[in-house]
């Protein structure tokens, strides 16, 4: 808590000094990072996560303290390096906001179709990407480790690398168009090359993200939705099959490479 | 979703079955990516499934990259050769524009996501990829560096001339039809999927080649 009280403190200090420099025109991303860098506003999603999972909710009345994220109920901790994974209860592999919505429809009854389709930053999609951002937090600096030895995460890799390369749309763009090889940058934005694994806090290693571009803190799903709109596909549904094998895919790539969600990106 | 959670089970069993539960072959799974591509996305806004709909040059390209592998020669010849085909060459035989436009065309990245409109203009996305304009330090890279395009290429001192015509062409067709030259390139089709029009190629052919352009100075 005191952490978050510093973080917001900073955070208006921020405010404060931007807004008298406007005049001055450009302040930097970079050196509003280096501000936050002491406190990244995903603490704040953390803590609204960590409350949401303890907290008696949905039509059953019950938390989210017996749900099986793959180390078995209620294991949190590193949990989130193993996903995407198998689970034999739903014959399927998820990945954490997939899995999720599992555990809101079994364990608290609430109606996850409907929160599947609600749109990013509204209603349950945020307690969504705040216990995504939690359970991620609950894993930091631990190393990606996701299971390949069942044969449906062997086949949800080997889809996921056929999405990462399948070019369409008007501008016959795929994920390799911006991320297919080294030492490639939009603009002046660099993009890793996730082709192979892109090292430490790179790429898959690196969300849920808080984003200072637009204050908003993102999950996976939506880092690869916005990528996806980028590209000029339709829409990916969420926690679609397409999105969790294309994150089969990097997390496998992405193997041995140490997590730093939540992220702070620009 | 519970419908289509059913589907794509149903797809991955029919696959593992057909393989025997052991590892299921490059066909079984590029059906089973179709398959799943078909349940995961829908149409949003100004954009249609049928955009993603499979073509023979992108199907070849994405099974060459997943195979990591370049497409044999022969198939590339024969896919380029079809492409070269879709190249619609200036109506009144001008090849230039306007500069100026094609910069602005060229700065912009817009049009066509489902977060724009319909009459939403679309950008040439040039400088997302290539340095261009020496006074724009914020280029891309994944295309090659366009400065002095046409002063290191020869065509400056007078683009109509004869001595001119090969290259002018060339970089007519590429910016029409990018893979006419090279089937598997990542650079788009702007002119042949109709991302920008022919006034506005001639525009940023205009940028490229003009002498008073500042990608030649």
């Amino acid at each position: 808590m005191k952490k978050i009280m510093s973080l917001l403190v900073l955070g208006s200090l921020a405010m404060a000094s931007a807004h008298a420099q406007k005049s001055a025109a450009v302040q930097s991303i970079e050196e509003y990072r280096a501000m936050l860098a002491d406190g990244n506003p995903a603490e704040l999603f953390e803590a609204k996560g960590e409350d949401l999972w303890k907290q008696k909710r949905g039509p059953k009345a019950a938390s989210l303290e017996k749900c099986d994220l793959g180390q078995g109920p209620g294991v949190v901790k590193g949990v989130f390096v193993t996903l995407p994974r198998y689970f034999a209860d739903t014959n399927k592999v998820q990945d954490l906001e997939s899995r999720l919505l599992t555990c809101m429809d079994t364990l608290q009854g609430l109606n996850v179709a409907e929160i599947a389709k609600t749109p990013f930053g509204k209603g349950e999609q945020n307690n969504l990407t705040a216990l995504a951002t939690w359970i991620a937090a609950e894993s930091r600096d631990m190393k990606f480790n996701l299971p390949q030895a069942h044969a449906q995460e062997q086949v949800a890799y080997e889809v996921g690398k056929r999405l990462f390369f399948q070019r369409g749309g008007p501008h016959d763009f795929s994920c390799a168009s911006c991320h297919g090889a080294d030492n490639w940058r939009i603009r002046l934005q660099d993009l890793p090359n996730l082709t192979k694994n892109p090292g430490d806090g790179v790429g898959f290693a690196a969300w849920p993200a808080y984003r200072v571009s637009n204050g908003q803190m993102w999950g996976m799903q939506q880092r690869l939705n916005d990528c996806y709109r980028q590209q000029r596909f339709p829409y990916p549904g969420f926690a679609s099959d397409a999105t969790v094998a294309l994150s089969t895919y990097l997390g496998v790539n992405s193997q041995g490479s140490k997590s730093v969600a939540p992220a702070l990106k620009r | 979703m519970k419908k289509q959670h059913a589907f794509a089970l149903s797809a991955l069993a029919a696959v593992l079955v057909a393989g025997c539960a052991s590892s299921p072959s490059t066909v079984d799974l590029d059906k089973l990516t179709a398959d799943i591509v078909k349940a995961s996305f829908t149409d949003k806004g100004i954009v249609k499934v049928a955009v993603i709909a499979p073509e023979d040059i992108n199907t070849a390209c994405s099974a060459a990259d997943v195979a990591g592998k370049p497409l044999e020669a022969n198939v590339a010849e024969a896919l380029q050769a079809a492409q070269l085909k879709t190249i619609k060459w200036p109506a009144d035989g001008q090849f230039m524009g306007d500069w100026k436009k094609g910069e602005a065309l060229a700065q912009s990245g817009r049009g066509l996501t489902w977060s724009d409109k319909a009459d939403t203009a679309n950008g040439g996305n040039c400088y997302n990829c290539h340095q261009m304009d020496p006074k724009e330090i914020s280029y891309g890279t994944i295309g090659p560096s366009l400065l002095g395009y046409g002063k290191t290429r020869g065509v400056v001192a007078d683009p109509t001339s004869p001595a001119s015509k090969a290259i002018i062409e060339y970089t007519w067709g590429k910016i029409w039809n990018a893979k006419a030259y090279n089937a598997c390139s990542v650079m788009p089709r702007a002119g042949h999927k109709g991302i920008i029009t022919e006034a506005q190629v001639k525009d940023l052919m205009a940028l490229l080649l003009d002498p008073k352009s500042p990608v030649n100075q």
